[in-house]
């Protein structure tokens, strides 16, 4: 009954390296000049939840995946159930205060249920891709998947939540290629967004267009497929300014803030204009480790969650920040070595979906800081302060341990439980 | 999906690939901010953090040529603000008039402060009393924004004494601070407004310093020592004046609170000022910092004009201290001697053409010399020898004389005497055929369209009590610069130095001014005016052969010279006669 399981070390010692890193940065975030109670305290209950988080981490590495795989429906139909919950009951936080993402009883922010979404979703495409003989062909193929992700989807779009709705999509495709979904397929699941985005610029729509109709006609899908395809990028084309029109206005002042941060330095351009001096202060070394001066003086908004690598480079400069991004690297890297090793379809897809959610947590919050990419608030794998994200990482390390322990290769797998 | 190896390597080959490149454009992003890119960043940064707070600078004390303070500096504290925007100022001031009186307009306009500088601590009280600084720093940890520091407030220790000439100091307003004369400056400092103070501002003003605080986003001080070195304020050095306070004082004392008028005291030799008064004057401490509402609605209701300086802004007809120069023009022009007598003799008026010209002393004089209608102040005399003189000559004689022109003291905003420059001037105004004959008449005597300051007639005096030199007024400076204006011989000088003794004598119109042991010279004046009174006039100096000082006096609504001639005389009185007066050691060394 209990199976022996190998403990991913490489990987287990990653994630650790990546929680120190984390609580020593939030310990930091919370030494300012006039001291917040709340933040100067973060660290302690970071810890806690890290203790909380590795418990549960080693009791989800001893479940078995095919309990995973029986749980994909139960949890999934609970995710939806929670995400239609807090959008009727729920309350922002942070930068994300005029969002609707906690889960609040009686004043008590009790997590945000699109935590639980991500691992449901990554566990219900496992499911439906894992169960197919061959990867989808076509665009019909991929009501199933399309379908589970876009419920979700909708769901976290309204609360708004930009970056999770970013996350959804990056695991749909990542998990889609790792399936084997060929790339001019997901570059025509793709196309109805990237007319939408191009749409501001009609040369550009056009030029766009033209390379769509080259696609459709040498990937030859069914017509009607075609005809769809078509007719939705047109339709993206000319919904995009009405879409414009009914974006909430912190939406469009963040994504015309990405476009110039210096248009509005006071409101919504302070964040990413403050984020840049921090790093851009920073320099090879940076100030020194609870030193900075951006942050001290709280010029730095939101330090100890969305925009707390800002203080990574701040403090501990290029070094602190290479060193940071090796370490996402050499965990995205280990993630993929335990997708391709592992023993069935079902974990293989699970481990690639879990990492196609961390890659687009990780390029898109560290973009931001820099105004690489536009502002969503998102928070920083192993990093950002908070209880739930920090247990969902960890867990998701869990199931990874599990899987990479099942998996083929065992000469990488070193026993962690002495019971067999 | 296919789980067969090979596909699975391929896709984990570009899946690691796609990361790593990911990570790496991550990467790249960040050397260019932080490597390449750091300089102008770590600028950012500190400009985000220190806020830099001047340090005012003492302004130089001003002195008298015995050393004594005329102004001063005394400590004051100054409350200001750092924010980070209007919105956040705003609301703390709200909060900060629960404490302190703050009235609304007080408030926006350290908001308009604020938005001319931002960076700078916006200034709420330039000069916040003891009770105001204390009920602060008690409240000090709610405010932690909140930057008071001693700030040197001027003081002029005798007030309105002084008032005439040395003017207060101000805060520098918007206009100003947009002009090119007052480039150097910053919001919130403060500049000489008057008199002296504005006169010799940039030597006065000193050298602003400057401490750097850190602040938070807030604006909230967190650090106060310097994270940059400080500069100190450098103080301005002393500036030595040629005033004799202590006549000031006396001249001051002597008109009291009732007495209305001016006075101008000069060394001939030099043209040193040694006093210069205008009363009723204000009180120059109550101005300092800016001026309350209510004073100053008190000063310019004040039928009396406390702020207009009757002895150098203010014109009055010169009346017969006049007679002066058109008994000297007559010298010049050889067309009289002190021993000329008039066709007509004085029987208390002069018939012209189809006018009667009145003397003022309806008795009449009878007939008189040079000599003696001076003493006499004689009008009847004076309307022949001005026709004799004839108008052209009168005029240009006035031009070169310089009752045209400013006296040329250093003090601002002196007003220009008004004296006709030709008889075209006439023309110009009445047409050729608009006027007679008779404006020579008046002006001869004074009055007419000749208007002249006190400063101005002292300064025509000085040429007379010396060589016929005159002397320019000069407050600080002491570079004699002395003008010949008088063409006459020393035998003409000292007979119109004669004739002028006589008027401070029983033969003449001042006679109960005379002073025991001195003899005093000079010309009482009447001036008819645009009010129902005459103002009284003597110009005059003494010791008569060797004059120390020049008295000019006016006395408004005195009705006869005479009145102003006892002023003068007791000026000329205490001045002589005072005990000699040590100069006091002046710290800081003197100005000049």
């Amino acid at each position: 009954m209990i199976k022996r399981v190998f403990a991913d070390y490489p990987l287990v010692i990653i994630a650790l390296l990546l929680s120190a890193y984390g609580i020593a940065v939030v310990y930091s975030a919370g030494q300012t000049d006039v001291i917040e109670g709340a933040v100067a305290s973060a660290y302690k209950r970071q810890l806690a939840w890290f203790a909380v988080a590795i418990v549960g981490a080693f009791v989800l590495s001893r479940a078995s995946v095919r309990l995973l795989e029986w749980i994909s429906w139960p949890a999934y139909v609970l995710a939806i159930a929670l995400l239609l919950v807090t959008l009727a009951f729920g309350s922002g936080a942070g930068t994300a205060s005029s969002m609707k993402g906690w889960l609040t009883i009686g004043g008590v922010r009790l997590g945000q249920p699109a935590e639980l979404a991500k691992v449901a979703v990554v566990l219900m495409l496992a499911r439906v891709l894992a169960a197919r003989r061959d990867a989808p062909k076509s665009l019909i193929d991929l009501w199933k998947p399309g379908a589970i992700v876009a419920i979700p989807w909708v769901l976290v779009m309204a609360q708004p939540d930009l970056g999770t709705g970013m996350v959804f999509v990056g695991i749909f495709f990542a998990m889609l290629f790792w399936a084997g979904v060929s790339a001019p397929l997901l570059l025509l699941v793709a196309s109805p967004a990237i007319s939408l985005v191009l749409a501001f610029s009609t040369g550009l729509w056009g030029a766009w267009f033209l390379i769509l109709i080259a696609v459709v006609l040498w990937y030859k899908p069914y017509v009607v497929e075609g005809v769809v395809l078509i007719v939705t990028n047109v339709a993206m084309g000319v919904l995009a300014p009405i879409l414009w029109e009914k974006l909430a206005p912190h939406q469009r002042a963040r994504l015309l803030v990405f476009l110039d941060p210096s248009e509005d330095p006071q409101a919504s351009g302070y964040h990413v204009i403050q984020s840049k001096i921090a790093i851009g202060s920073g320099g090879w070394l940076g100030k020194g480790f609870t030193l900075g001066t951006q942050k001290r003086g709280s010029f730095l908004p939101e330090q100890h969650t969305d925009f707390i690598f800002a203080v990574v480079g701040e403090e501990l400069g290029f070094v602190g920040v290479t060193a940071a991004l090796t370490l996402f690297l050499l965990l995205f890297l280990r993630v993929i070595r335990v997708a391709s090793r592992a023993n069935d379809s079902f974990s293989s897809l699970v481990a690639f979906g879990l990492l196609g959610s961390w890659f687009v947590h990780v390029v898109e919050n560290i973009g931001m800081t820099l105004n690489l990419v536009p502002i969503t608030g998102i928070p920083l794998p192993f990093f950002s302060y908070g209880g739930s994200f920090m247990l969902a990482c960890w867990l998701a390390i869990g199931i990874l341990v599990r899987i990479s322990s099942e998996g083929r290769g065992e000469a990488d797998a070193l026993p962690i439980g002495m019971r067999r | 999906m296919s789980l067969h190896p090979n596909d699975i390597h391929r896709r984990a080959r570009s899946a690691s690939l796609m990361v790593a490149l990911a990570l790496a454009l991550l990467a790249a992003g960040f050397f260019r901010a932080q490597v390449v890119q750091s300089a102008q960043y770590q600028l950012s940064s500190e400009r985000n953090r220190l806020r830099e707070v001047p340090l005012p600078a003492a302004r130089g004390v001003i002195f008298d040529r015995h050393g004594e303070i005329i102004a001063e500096n005394i400590p004051g504290y100054s409350v200001s603000i750092l924010s980070p925007n209007t919105d956040t100022l705003r609301s703390t001031l709200q909060r900060l008039s629960g404490l302190i009186a703050l009235p609304g307009p007080e408030i926006e306009s350290a908001v308009r402060r604020f938005g001319r500088d931002p960076n700078r601590p916006t200034v709420v009280l330039s000069d916040a009393s003891f009770d105001q600084v204390s009920v602060l720093e008690e409240h000090r940890t709610e405010f932690p924004s909140l930057i008071i520091q001693e700030a040197p407030k001027r003081r002029y220790p005798d007030g309105a004494a002084v008032s005439a000439f040395v003017g207060y100091t101000g805060e520098i307003n918007e206009k100003e601070l947009n002009s090119a004369k007052f480039s150097g400056y910053k919001s919130g400092q403060q500049i000489g407004r008057a008199g002296l103070e504005k006169q010799y501002e940039s030597r006065l003003r000193g050298i602003e310093g400057s401490r750097f605080v850190e602040v938070d986003a807030r604006g909230r001080v967190v650090r106060d020592a310097a994270a940059r070195p400080d500069s100190n304020a450098i103080a301005a050095p002393a500036l030595r004046t040629n005033i004799d306070l202590d006549l000031q004082r006396f001249i001051a004392n002597y008109f009291g609170d009732s007495l209305v008028g001016g006075v101008v005291a000069i060394e001939p030799s030099t043209g040193a000022v040694l006093a210069i008064h205008s009363a009723p004057g204000y009180d120059p401490n109550r101005f300092v910092g800016g001026v309350r509402a209510d004073y100053y609605r008190q000063l310019t209701s004040d039928g009396r004009q406390p702020l207009y300086n009757k002895a150098m802004q203010g014109r009055y007809p010169p009346a017969s201290t006049f007679k002066l120069a058109t008994a000297a023009l007559a010298l010049e022009a050889g067309v009289a001697d002190f021993d000329t007598r008039m066709p007509q003799p004085c029987t208390g008026g002069y018939n012209f053409g189809s006018r009667y010209f009145r003397c003022w002393d309806k008795k009449g004089h009878g007939s008189l010399t040079l000599t003696q209608a001076i003493a006499k102040s004689c009008d009847t005399y004076f309307y022949q020898l001005g026709l004799r003189l004839q108008l052209s000559r009168l005029l240009a004689g006035g031009v070169s004389l310089k009752f045209r022109e400013k006296s040329g003291i250093d003090l601002p905003d002196e007003t220009t005497p008004q004296w006709p420059y030709a008889v075209e001037y006439f023309d110009k105004k009445y047409g050729a055929r608009g006027w007679t004959n008779a404006v020579t008449l008046n002006l001869s005597i004074g009055q007419g369209e000749n208007t002249q300051t006190i400063l101005n007639m002292a300064r025509f005096y000085t040429a007379l009590a010396t060589d016929g030199r005159a002397s320019r007024p000069e407050v600080v400076t002491q570079s004699p610069d002395r003008v010949p204006i008088l063409k006459l011989t020393t035998a003409q000088l000292e007979g119109l130095r004669n004739a002028m003794a006589d008027v401070v004598s029983g033969r003449g119109t001042a006679g109960s001014a005379a002073i025991q042991g001195v003899i005093l010279a000079g010309k009482t004046g009447t001036a008819q005016n645009e009010t129902l009174v005459d103002h009284a006039w003597f110009v005059g100096f003494a010791p008569k052969d060797d004059a120390k000082i020049v008295v000019a006096v006016m006395l408004w609504q005195g009705q006869h010279g005479y009145a102003a001639a006892r002023i003068a005389s007791k000026v000329v009185e205490h001045y002589l006669k005072r005990p000699a007066i040590q100069p006091a050691d002046i710290e800081g060394g003197g100005g000049n």
